[in-house]
């Protein structure tokens, strides 16, 4: 590895993670744990039973504040933000003006201003084109002093309200302030791992002794990037830059439902046209799951054949579940290859790994609705 | 018992009568993480040194296997198929993963012993 790390960044748990025996790596910038010593699949099982507590820190937090702030940031999204009521939050993609991703992000309505995160690898491209677009009198405020912490699971919720009582009330995708172990938190009811959990942001001084205190409630171990992609895979979600970017549409990557109702009358988000299309037509690809047969993984760039030899698509994010006991993947194939259960033929080092298109999520997910 | 070598690859072998055993050390399944699958060679195989002849994988990563000497595979370890874990648990042992068949009694003249490894593996830390 001839890659230097001097110049990457590290969250305010870096030297926690150390200290735990986190397998630090590159990802994104930054120096990250891709596991602790229980390893991946532990942690992942971990996760699935109890509760984990995942740093998401090197994600970018930012507040959006003015009179109109709901209806400006709709001008670089086809979420509809202006439903959203205070308290509450959604996940939604930035688009370009040609349809294509730009990222996906979540945003809070916070009474007085809008939060919104966005990952890692895109925030210096979603900070400033979401500036660009903004009217006199609205203001994009990047929050680089904060951490964020996500703790999922089916524990997640009852460990962290024995510090505060409140978050238990929650609904999911609801967004509330706390004092947690005397540290000011913005508690989400939501998480990218298909379990019931919370992310918290909280001022990155306050982060270590956060952490720490989550980390002494029962049922709560430290799990890592490793663990956080394969959950989220079982979930069938996506990963910017894996299975969603530049070049594929909301259409495409089965996101429609980000897509408001009203701003499918309005059509006047960036990449209207290219969706309004593909909406009315639909498109030549689409994402969908994929369940290889036997334990082999396909991993991502795996290429896709139908059984005839025909080259049809791609694997996008692939690996071995460890709560489906199986492989799993998602990818693009062309429309007419799309349907649930179609036979596939993966092609792994040159050899061919039969598969089906399967629904997802692979596991499915247990959000407290 | 004969001696183990080691490879700049992470394998281990063993000679014992023409036959070298080969699987993957302790320190590489431990950089691997959790093994949840195994592509074998075919028996009858004919193979030169330094080429990849199995692939491991793990939940994170695909990682290929080198034939650490030139000679035809004679043996596999089927139970990996259905054990995978026997790697990450037993590497030297159970989780072997082929065997190769040679009739160059110096194949392994130019491998690292398990001091020479130990060093070598200190120097990736």
């Amino acid at each position: 590895m001839a890659d230097s790390t001097e110049s990457l960044l590290e969250t305010p748990l870096a030297g926690l993670h150390r200290e735990l025996g986190g397998r630090m790596v590159p990802f994104a910038g930054y120096m990250m744990p891709v596991q602790y010593p229980a390893g991946i699949m532990a942690e992942h099982l971990h996760c699935r039973a109890a509760a984990s507590l995942f740093d998401v820190s090197h994600m970018g937090q930012a507040e959006l504040v003015g009179e109109g702030a709901a209806a400006a940031l709709e001008r670089a999204t086809p979420a509809d933000v202006q439903v959203l009521k205070p308290g509450r939050q959604k996940y939604g993609l930035l688009t370009l003006d040609d349809g294509g991703i730009l990222d996906d992000f979540m945003v809070a309505n916070l009474g007085d201003r809008l939060f919104l995160v966005v990952n890692a690898s895109r925030k210096h491209l979603d900070l400033p084109r979401i500036e660009s677009l903004l009217p006199a009198g609205v203001t994009l405020k990047p929050m680089p002093d904060r951490a964020l912490i996500a703790l999922q699971g089916p524990q997640a919720v009852a460990a962290i309200a024995t510090l505060a009582p409140g978050i238990a009330a929650l609904s999911f995708m609801s967004v509330g302030a706390f004092t947690i172990a005397g540290v000011p938190a913005l508690v989400s009811r939501s998480g990218y791992t298909g379990e019931d959990g919370v992310e918290v942001s909280v001022p990155a001084e306050d982060a270590e002794r956060f952490a720490r205190a989550l980390l002494a409630l029962p049922g709560v171990q430290p799990a890592g990037l490793g663990a956080r992609d394969s959950l989220r895979l079982e979930a069938g979600l996506c990963l910017y830059g894996n299975d969603i970017d530049e070049t594929t549409s909301a259409v495409e990557a089965a996101l429609t439902w980000t897509i408001g109702k009203r701003r499918r009358t309005e059509w006047n988000f960036p990449g209207a046209e290219r969706v309004r299309d593909e909406l009315a037509n639909g498109t030549r690809r689409l994402r969908v799951g994929i369940r290889p047969e036997g334990r082999q993984p396909a991993r991502g760039h795996t290429p896709v054949h139908a059984p005839s030899g025909d080259a049809i698509g791609e694997i996008t994010s692939g690996g071995f579940g460890p709560s489906l006991g199986g492989p799993m993947a998602m990818g693009y194939v062309a429309r007419e290859h799309a349907g649930d259960g179609t036979p596939l033929e993966l092609m792994v080092r040159g050899k061919p790994l039969p598969a089906r298109v399967a629904p997802m999520p692979f596991v499915p997910h247990r959000y407290a609705r | 018992m004969p001696e183990t070598k080691f490879t700049s690859d992470h394998e281990w072998v063993r000679l014992d009568g023409g036959v070298a055993t080969i699987g993957i050390t302790d320190h590489a399944q431990n950089a691997l993480g959790d093994v949840v699958f195994v592509d074998l060679p075919e028996i009858g195989r004919e193979v030169t040194a330094g080429e990849a002849i199995a692939v491991v994988e793990s939940v994170k990563a695909a990682s290929d296997v080198y034939a650490p000497i030139a000679g035809k595979v004679v043996a596999v370890n089927g139970a990996l198929a259905d054990n995978p874990g026997a790697i990450n648990a037993a590497p030297t042992t159970d989780g072997w993963f082929f065997k190769i068949e040679t009739s160059d009694s110096g194949a392994l003249d130019g491998l690292m012993d398990e001091t020479a490894y130990a060093a070598f593996v200190d120097t990736l830390a």
